[in-house]
């Protein structure tokens, strides 16, 4: 039995592997994202990989659609699609869009994103239909920060609290950057917190790259009721691999044939 | 021939909601989303009847079209009603993604559609939504001709697999179908056989076209009038077979660029090239007044489609 630091360093490798192989995409939020990933789909959610629409689990609903390799490489080592299929990233054929796709039956893809500020009201949508139906099922929804910046995302987080969803849970990627560079430059969120909490969410603060915190997070929050959750998760954009952590450059960018071998050999333990 | 005669004057939008509450009855997995305005899109019957069906989402339409994708992605059928200005222009981006991408099942009405609005003017006319709708992959495009065929467009639209957008308007109009004239998604409907010209029109249209037929054959014109209550998927085989009398007219409270004008011409330039003269509004928004001065006005009622097919035909 592997644990989950085992788990979340090969699929880092993994990521790597994939990016290099398509030639385009975006390896810096989808190396941030990994601990979240691997404690949500290894820890956390209830769901079957053998049964991807067993009614009642708890979905991962990935609104920010570029970081669709973290997903993708989470969801074949929970099992719900062979490893091998990573490779075939943004081929042509591929069942591995470049941002999620529905329509090509991948096992475990909850939506199609790659508009950012959508996702979130789709997850609120999910979390009404299981309070509608009474159902126990949590919707994990997971953002970016400079997606923050959409209005829609306001919207959902509004209705989120009008209707006391404490089956909705936004974890936000705080990596701090985007593409035009810091989240503060470009357009700031500060103080974010406030803001969530003035929307009328329940805010957490962790380190989203320490699996010690995640777990209190995690357990902290079942205790809430009747009110949305925002995780604010603070990530170093690139974590994993010490040569590229922090830096904005690595959005949009993938790993050549020498940085690939590179970075997995100093890929952080 | 069957002539056709108006029972009453009814807004179509009250078919929405006569269907809404129908399907909701049969259907417990229908569930309205509503923007503010339920009662004016006709959505509050249905709130009223199933209060623990329905969900106010406030003024935030973007939002409304994103929850209604996360209920369809959970099992539910989401009705989402507004102006059709609102519902489809503000939430494009929403319906393109959330909804038409991931090929959800879940129905969008689009109220206020055309100038017969009326009053409020250009902002509330919708005028590109069937352009808008039409284009995207897996939206299935509605657009019924009086307020009964509304009815039966809403119990359509609850067996399919898809979206569905189904447009109505406000102003009061004849009512002249009537629940036994079946309603297949994709099947045009011969309400007048004529050969000299076939008129092709949809929504409210199709009432003043037929009206506009009956015109023409005081001059000895028979015109074939065929209602298309559906815009996507098209049906081919009834714009073909209308390419035979020689000139096709399409009828339409829409802009004819991109709208069910372009559709039809689309088919016609591909399968059987033949004239077309396309009725509907050019190139400019609409603007304040009574509806029917509005219509006169734009040219969209049986006189003004009746002379703009006789001057026509006097061409050829
Ligand atoms: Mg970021």
């Amino acid at each position: 039995m592997k644990t989950i630091q085992e788990i979340a360093y090969h699929i880092r490798i993994d990521i790597l592997k994939m990016l290099n192989a398509a030639g385009s995409g975006h390896l810096g939020g989808s190396l941030d994202l990994v601990e979240i990933f691997t404690w949500l789909y290894f820890k956390e959610m209830q769901h079957r990989p053998k049964e991807p629409d067993w009614n009642d689990r708890d979905r991962l609903v990935l609104s920010i659609g570029h970081v669709a390799p973290v997903l993708y490489a989470s969801l074949a080592h929970a099992g719900y699609f062979p490893k091998e299929e990573l490779l075939s990233l943004r081929q042509l054929g591929s069942r591995l869009q470049g941002h999620p796709c529905r329509n090509v039956q991948l096992p475990g893809i909850e939506l199609a994103a790659g508009s950012l500020g959508q996702g979130v009201g789709v997850a609120v949508g999910m979390a009404l239909a299981a309070q509608h139906d009474h159902s126990p099922q949590r919707i994990f929804c997971i953002m970016g920060d400079g997606e923050l910046q959409e209005g829609s995302v306001w919207e959902a987080f509004m209705s989120a609290a009008h209707y006391h969803l404490n089956h909705f849970i936004a974890i936000i990627d705080r990596n701090g950057v985007q593409i035009d560079g810091t989240t503060e430059q470009v357009m700031a969120l500060e103080p974010l917190s406030d803001k969530l909490k003035s929307f009328g969410l329940h805010v957490e603060e962790c380190n989203g790259n320490d699996f010690f915190d995640l777990e209190n997070t995690f357990n902290h929050i079942k205790s809430i009721q009747n009110q949305p959750i925002a995780i604010i998760a603070n990530t170093k954009m690139g974590y994993g691999v010490p040569e590229i952590e922090g830096n904005n450059q690595w959005h949009g960018k993938v790993p050549n044939n020498e940085e690939v071998v590179r970075f997995i050999q100093t890929l952080r333990k | 021939m069957k002539s056709w005669s108006c029972k009453a004057l009814k807004a179509t939008k009250e078919g929405f909601g006569e269907g809404l509450i129908i399907i909701g009855e049969k259907n417990p997995d229908v569930i309205a989303i509503g923007a503010d305005i339920t009662a004016s899109v006709s959505v509050n019957g249905f709130a009223k009847k199933f209060p623990q069906r329905f969900y106010s989402i406030g003024i935030a339409e973007q939002n409304g079209i994103a929850i209604a994708a996360g209920m369809a992605l959970s099992g539910k059928l989401p009705v989402f009603a507004s102006y059709a200005t609102f519902a489809v222009t503000r939430a494009l981006d929403q319906i393109r993604i959330s909804l038409c991408y991931n090929d959800v099942h879940a129905i969008i009405g689009g109220a206020h559609a055309g100038i017969s609005v009326g009053p409020d003017g250009a902002t509330h006319q919708a005028l590109e939504d069937i352009a808008m709708m039409r284009v995207l992959p897996n939206m299935i495009v509605l657009s019924p001709c009086d307020a009964t065929q509304t009815k039966l467009a809403v119990m359509a639209a609850e067996q399919c697999q898809h979206p569905v957008y189904i447009r109505f308007g406000r102003d009061i109009v004849p009512d002249f179908t009537d629940d036994s004239m079946p309603f297949t998604i994709g099947k045009a409907q011969c309400l007048k056989e004529g050969n000299h010209v076939a008129i092709l029109a949809t929504g409210h249209l199709t009432w003043e076209s037929l009206q506009a037929a009956f015109l023409l054959e005081k001059d000895n014109i028979h015109a074939r009038v065929i209602n298309f209550h559906t815009i996507k998927p098209i049906d081919k085989q009834a714009i073909i077979d209308a390419s035979t009398t020689g000139l096709i007219v399409t009828a339409e409270e829409h802009q004819t660029a991109g709208g069910f004008g372009s559709a039809v011409a689309e088919v016609v330039v591909e399968n059987c090239p033949t004239p077309m003269l396309m009725i509907g509004v050019h190139d400019r928004f609409g603007e304040s007044g009574p509806s029917q001065v509005l219509m006169e006005k734009f040219g969209l009622t049986a006189v003004s489609i009746a002379q703009k097919i006789k001057t026509a035909l006097s061409k050829q």
